[in-house]
């Protein structure tokens, strides 16, 4: 546990277009403890690629490289496919942004958290129930025995979310990734969930990786930000120092936050000419 | 109380549902047999010159027109037509001096039996290749599978029965030639449901059986060849679809095996939709045995309905049209009504 | 040359016409990428120069007997030997390539037109309009083609007018169903109230605007259509109700060479061998095109 939890250098993921391959992230580089980094960016700005590379499932045709891409000192590079399934769920998880599309709609909540377990250990029946329903309990859902026989289509957005959440964090992982968690929920909502993943995290001291296009709330849950634009990260910094950014892009996005308590007569818009070109 | 509201408001609907059902159902039987009466009557031959004969004094010719109906209003015509069908009256076949409707009862279980193995076939090979093809989606695995599914549309049935035979029977001897069973076993089994596989077999006659089995390989493998190229397309594309869906992406990320990624999350959810696809080739399956039949002298309705056109024996061409689109239609409703009672997100 | 690429694929074209050539540029690229697609075209650009040409490329008549020459297997003098009149199949075989273009060329340009137009009007007036137009579409399109087409012929007599009217009554339905549903789409739509507002009449808007807008998505299934109209057209000729002989139509000639399949195989074989090529160009060249004008039916990328 001395070393960093996740090495990445120069990750690359591109994707065909018609004028040939283009990276939608191009050579991104970092390191994360257990801690909570937060990655932030516009739509397009290649965040929720650099999610889906770290589980290596960039699909077809689309592809990704790194010079180094290490999760716990395992070289995730140099894995099969076979050796990358046990990793994923058992010791990086990721989850999705809309439960309305991310949980199999014919198959009941409990089949898919139970699923989510079964891939990694072997347990009795009994057993495996036990540990669903303790885990839908940790997700602050009410009534698990009545839960675990329902069909996605259901049960709410935020519960929705609670259960890719049980369903994520069941088989004990080390790394979370949490790509856009609540931009498909209720405001009323979202901070619900968010503190769960925040608590859930903290008191199983796992690492976070938080993606979102928010930056405020990215600010408040995390220990560190990296702001991406076009493929690469412009800026890196503690979530306490961010009003100390630097690149006009972090700048653009902070003027651009509506403030309690402030009466500015029009909200400034992102003057994308101020860091030319990219 | 919520719940028993909503269970009585479900019936309410489902009742409603299934009676628009069954009058839909029963006005595209109408319409089909408005398509049989209509060619019936604008057949250049004249049907009453074809009861009479050219010889009739014009009194005869009168005669026999009113006592066939056939001076009474269209209208009136199409609905005693209606009646006759309803009654199971489809009029006398010329060549086979019966009515047609026995001829047809005869005729059918043969029909049957061929078209369901070569169903069978079908789905036991198009399922698995059309997952396949999905799964490795625009590698060269897939374009073999797509190409050979394409055959299926490509390839005159008639055609392939004829290569079929020379090859597998004439050539290699791997089976038994036309006909339904070697001459020998014909009429040995007394016929209880008319499909000769059953029949042999309830009654514990083996040779008829494998015989008969011998026979039946070649043109249900044939059939249930155009059906696997159907079915093995309809399974890629629906295929397709589920496994662009972000639940198989959840599932990927979980760690779980392709191979259940592939047929629990990808392929459960397109088993309604496969049911009418199933469904629709089976019936096309009815009415492609109608080459497959010329082709290897099966005695089944498709044969029946050849040597009938050929005979100019309208009576049983329209009887056959009408039993085939008959089924067709039935068959056709049914696997619109499983998929609406079988698809939990409708429930 | 990269100038000229970069031009048509330009995100923000300046000119309509660029805006055109660009989209039928990349429409054009996504056709050749799949060699499936590129090998469709070329079969039935075959087809059509042997249906123009074949008096210059079929070595003998068609139809010219030569009783001395009859049953001759496949050789140097006749690739594909030769049929129970001495008659060159090779030739007729070419030949036949004329028929088959005709009776595909006249379904298409009867049924689909009648098709789009049902649909078209039962999709833009809806109401009762819609409930008849669609009430007798789905009675014919509930029923068996092959069967409903023999019946037909059976009543119309043998013959390939026939065959082809045949054949033409019984696919007119698959394309009203698909005219009706894309007019549906779009009939609500803004830009049609906008010529109703300029005060264009309804037979205006369903030629100039609504037909026009159904014309992809029907090319792309009367190409898928074709071979199953081929099939069928075969399928009448071998049944003796489709072109009568000495016509050298493909299926017709399946059926003479039945006959004689167990010992001169070639001469129901060759005949076979040329509609399932045609056939399969038409697969090829309708799965491409569906592919790269109908992005949401076909493979994704």
């Amino acid at each position: 546990m001395t070393g960093p939890l996740l090495e990445i250098e120069n990750l690359r993921v591109s994707f065909p277009t018609p004028k040939g391959r283009v990276d939608v992230v191009k050579g991104l580089s970092f390191t994360l403890g257990r801690e909570r980094l937060g990655i932030v960016g516009e739509s397009g700005s290649g965040k929720s690629m650099t999610g889906r590379a770290i589980l290596r499932l960039i699909r077809r045709p689309g592809r990704q490289s790194a010079d180094k891409m290490i999760f716990d000192g395992i070289d995730l590079n140099s894995l099969s496919e076979k050796q990358m399934r046990t990793l994923r769920g058992a010791r990086i998880s990721m989850i999705m942004q809309d439960p309305k599309f991310s949980l199999n709609p014919v198959m009941t909540i409990g089949a898919q958290i139970a699923e989510a377990l079964k891939t990694h250990e072997r347990l009795a029946r009994r057993d495996v129930k036990a540990r669903v329903l303790e885990m839908l309990h940790a997700v602050r859902i009410n009534d698990p025995e009545r839960v675990v026989g329902l069909y996605p289509h259901e049960v709410s957005g935020g519960m929705g979310q609670r259960i890719m959440i049980a369903m994520m964090l069941i088989p004990r992982p080390d790394l979370l990734i949490a790509d856009e968690p609540t931009s498909a929920l209720d405001v009323s909502v979202q901070a619900q969930v968010l503190d769960l993943i925040d608590e859930l995290v903290r008191e199983k001291g796992m690492g976070l990786i938080l993606i979102s296009h928010d930056l405020n709330l990215v600010a408040r849950y995390c220990d560190r930000i990296l702001v991406m634009h076009a493929g690469e990260v412009v800026e890196s910094c503690a979530a306490a120092d961010l009003h100390k950014a630097s690149h006009p892009y972090t700048r653009g996005l902070l003027a651009s936050v509506p403030k309690m308590e402030e009466t500015r007569d029009e909200l400034p818009v992102l003057d994308r000419s101020a860091w030319s070109g990219t | 109380m919520a719940t028993y509201a909503s269970g009585a408001r479900h019936l309410t609907q489902s009742v409603k549902s299934l009676g628009g059902f069954v009058v839909v159902t029963l006005l595209t039987f109408v319409g089909l047999m408005a398509i049989t009466f209509f060619i019936g009557r604008v057949i250049p031959i004249d049907p009453v010159l074809s009861v009479v004969g050219d010889r009739a004094t014009q009194e005869q010719y009168d005669a026999a027109k009113i006592a066939m109906g056939l001076d009474r209003p269209l209208i009136l015509q199409f609905v005693s037509y209606v009646g006759d069908v309803f009654q199971g009256n489809l009029g006398q076949s010329v060549s086979t001096n019966r009515p047609v409707a026995d001829d047809l009862a005869r005729v059918f279980p043969a029909t049957l039996e061929m078209a369901t193995l070569g169903i069978m076939i079908g789905v036991g090979l198009g399922v698995p290749l059309g997952v396949w093809a999905a799964a490795r989606q625009g590698t060269w695995i897939d374009q073999v599978i797509r190409v050979f599914a394409l055959l299926g549309y490509s390839v005159p049935a008639f055609w392939l029965g004829l290569v079929g035979l020379v090859v597998f029977y004439a050539n290699l001897g791997w089976v038994a030639g036309p006909g339904r069973v070697d001459i020998f076993y014909d009429g040995l089994v007394e016929p209880v449901t008319g499909l000769l596989l059953v029949d042999s077999a309830m009654v514990g006659d083996w040779d008829v059986f494998w015989s008969a089995l011998d026979h039946l390989i070649l043109p249900a493998a044939i059939l249930g060849f155009f059906s696997l190229a159907y079915i093995a397309r309809m399974t890629r594309s629906f295929m397709l679809d589920q496994l662009g869906q972000e639940y198989i992406t959840t599932a990927r990320v979980k760690g779980v095996s392709e191979w259940r990624v592939i047929w629990t999350h990808g392929f459960r959810p397109i088993r309604v939709p496969l049911i009418t696809v199933i469904g629709l080739s089976y019936a096309a399956l009815l009415e492609g045995s109608v080459m497959i039949e010329t082709v290897f002298s099966w005695p089944g309705i498709g044969n029946y309905l050849t040597v009938a056109l050929l005979n100019a024996d309208m009576n049983a061409v329209l009887g056959a049209t009408l039993v085939i689109g008959s089924v067709f239609i039935l068959i056709n409703k049914i696997s619109d009504v499983l998929y609406r009672v079988l698809d939990p997100r409708s429930r | 040359m990269s100038t000229t690429k970069d031009w048509l694929l330009d995100d923000s074209p300046a000119s309509r016409l660029q805006a055109n050539l660009g989209s039928s540029y990349r429409m054009l690229r996504t056709l050749m990428r799949n060699p499936l697609t590129v090998i469709g075209a070329l079969i039935l650009l075959v087809l059509i120069l042997a249906a123009a040409f074949a008096p210059w490329i079929a070595p003998y008549s068609p139809l010219g007997q030569d009783l001395g020459a009859r049953l001759l297997p496949p050789s140097a003098q006749h690739w594909m030997g030769t049929d129970e009149l001495g008659r060159d199949i090779f030739s007729r075989v070419i030949y036949g390539a004329r028929i088959t273009l005709m009776i595909v060329a006249l379904v298409a340009v009867i049924s689909a037109p009648l098709g789009l137009l049902i649909g078209a009007i039962s999709g833009y007036f809806g109401g009762w309009t819609d409930k008849a137009l669609m009430g007798v579409t789905d009675v014919f399109l509930s029923m068996p083609k092959l069967i409903l087409a023999l019946a037909f012929v059976a009543a119309l007599g043998p013959g390939i007018e026939n065959a082809i009217i045949a054949i033409a009554i019984t696919s007119w339905p698959a394309y009203a169903r698909i005219a009706r549903a894309e007019t549906l789409t779009f009939r609500n739509s803004e830009f049609i109230s906008a010529v109703r507002l300029l005060g264009g009449s309804h037979f205006r808007i369903i030629t100039r605007h609504v037909l026009p807008l159904c014309t992809s998505s029907m090319i792309v299934r009367v190409t898928l259509d074709m071979a199953g109209i081929i099939l069928t057209a075969a399928g009448l000729g071998f049944l003796g109700l489709g072109a009568q002989p000495p016509l050298p139509e493909w299926g017709a000639m399946i059926s003479r060479g039945r006959t004689f399949i167990l010992d001169q195989w070639w001469v129901a074989t060759m005949p076979g061998f040329a509609i399932i090529l045609v056939s399969l160009g038409f697969c090829f060249l309708g799965d491409g095109l569906r592919d790269a004008l109908d992005p949401k039916q076909g493979g994704k990328e």
